[in-house]
C-alpha cells in the first residue's frame, strides 16, 4: 500500500478523523485523547498507529510521554491529491464542452409537437 | 476559465455548479449515455475509461473503471435512483481507491438558461465527519491549508 492509500484508509474511520480534528487544535497525549472519545487507551493507541503509518501524525518523546501532532507533510500530500482531483473534474468538464460542441443536438419540433 | 464552483451547504452537503453552452437535452445525454460518458469523464490527462457501465434507469448499475495504461487504476460503482429526462438524475456512488469511500448520494439537475444549461450537482455525504474529511483535504479550494478545515470537524 502506498502512502496515499494508507492516508485515505486512515481517513476512512470516523474516530481517526475526529482524532485528527483534535490534533489540529494542538499536540495531545494518548491520555488526553482517551478522555473525549470514551475509548480504551489500547483502542486509541491502535488508531494512532494507523495515523502514524499513514504519515498523518508524528509523535515525539517527552520523558515518559509520547505526544502526537499533525504531520504537515502528510496532510499536504492529501491536499495535493485532492487538488489534482479538482483539476481533473474541471478537465472533465472542459472535455465535455468539446463533446457537446461536436454532438448533434437532438432534432425536436417544439411547434409541431 | 474555470466555471466550476464548489461550495458547502449545512454540514453534510457539497454543491457543485457548472455552466454549459448546450441545451439540457445534450448535457443530460452526455451524463447517461455510456458511449459519451466514456469520452469525457476521464480525469487527468493520460487516463482512459476502459469499462463504462451506465444503465440509465431507476435501479440501473453504474461502474466506471479508469486506467492510466501503466497498471494504475481505480474504479467507482453506483446505482441510479431516479431519472427525469432531461432535467434531473439522482444516483449514489462510492469510489474504490482501492479503499472504499463512503457512499456519496448525488442529485444532478440540468436547468435551461439563455446560454445553454446550468448543471447543479448536490452531493450528500453520510455524515458531517465524512464531508469534513473530504473538504479537509482541500477539495474546495485546491491547495489551501487543510488545518483550518480539520479544525471544523469537531
Amino acid at each position: 500500500m502506498d502512502k496515499l492509500d494508507r492516508a485515505f484508509f486512515a481517513l476512512s474511520d470516523p474516530t481517526r478523523r475526529a482524532i485528527l480534528a483534535r490534533l489540529a487544535l494542538g499536540e495531545a497525549t494518548v491520555l488526553q485523547l482517551v478522555e473525549p472519545f470514551e475509548m480504551t487507551q489500547p483502542a486509541i493507541s491502535r488508531h494512532l498507529k494507523v495515523l502514524e503509518r499513514a504519515g498523518l501524525i508524528s509523535r515525539r518523546v517527552d520523558g515518559t510521554r509520547r505526544p502526537c501532532r499533525l504531520n504537515e507533510d502528510g496532510v499536504a500530500a492529501i491536499e495535493r491529491w485532492t487538488a489534482m482531483m479538482r483539476d481533473a473534474l474541471e478537465r472533465n468538464y472542459e472535455r465535455l464542452d468539446e463533446v457537446l460542441t461536436r454532438m448533434n443536438p437532438p432534432k425536436r419540433k417544439r411547434k409541431g409537437a | 476559465m474555470s466555471k466550476l464552483t464548489l461550495k458547502t451547504e449545512g454540514d453534510r452537503f457539497v454543491v457543485a455548479t457548472r455552466a454549459f453552452a448546450a441545451p439540457p437535452e445534450a448535457v443530460y445525454r452526455a451524463h447517461t449515455d455510456p458511449k459519451i460518458v466514456q469520452k469525457w469523464m476521464l480525469g487527468p490527462e493520460g487516463w482512459t475509461m476502459p469499462v463504462c457501465i451506465c444503465e440509465a434507469k431507476p435501479g440501473g448499475k453504474i461502474r466506471y473503471e479508469w486506467s492510466n495504461g501503466k497498471g494504475g487504476g481505480f474504479y467507482l460503482t453506483g446505482e441510479f435512483l431516479e431519472l427525469e429526462p432531461h432535467s434531473r438524475i439522482v444516483h449514489v456512488e462510492r469510489m474504490f481507491l482501492p479503499q472504499q469511500t463512503p457512499d456519496n448520494h448525488v442529485e444532478t439537475t440540468f436547468a435551461a438558461t439563455p446560454e445553454g444549461t446550468l448543471m447543479t450537482m448536490r452531493m450528500t455525504l453520510p455524515d458531517a465527519a465524512t464531508r469534513a474529511a473530504m473538504l479537509a483535504t482541500g477539495m474546495e479550494h485546491g491547495m489551501e491549508a487543510g488545518y483550518v478545515r480539520l479544525e471544523g470537524m469537531l
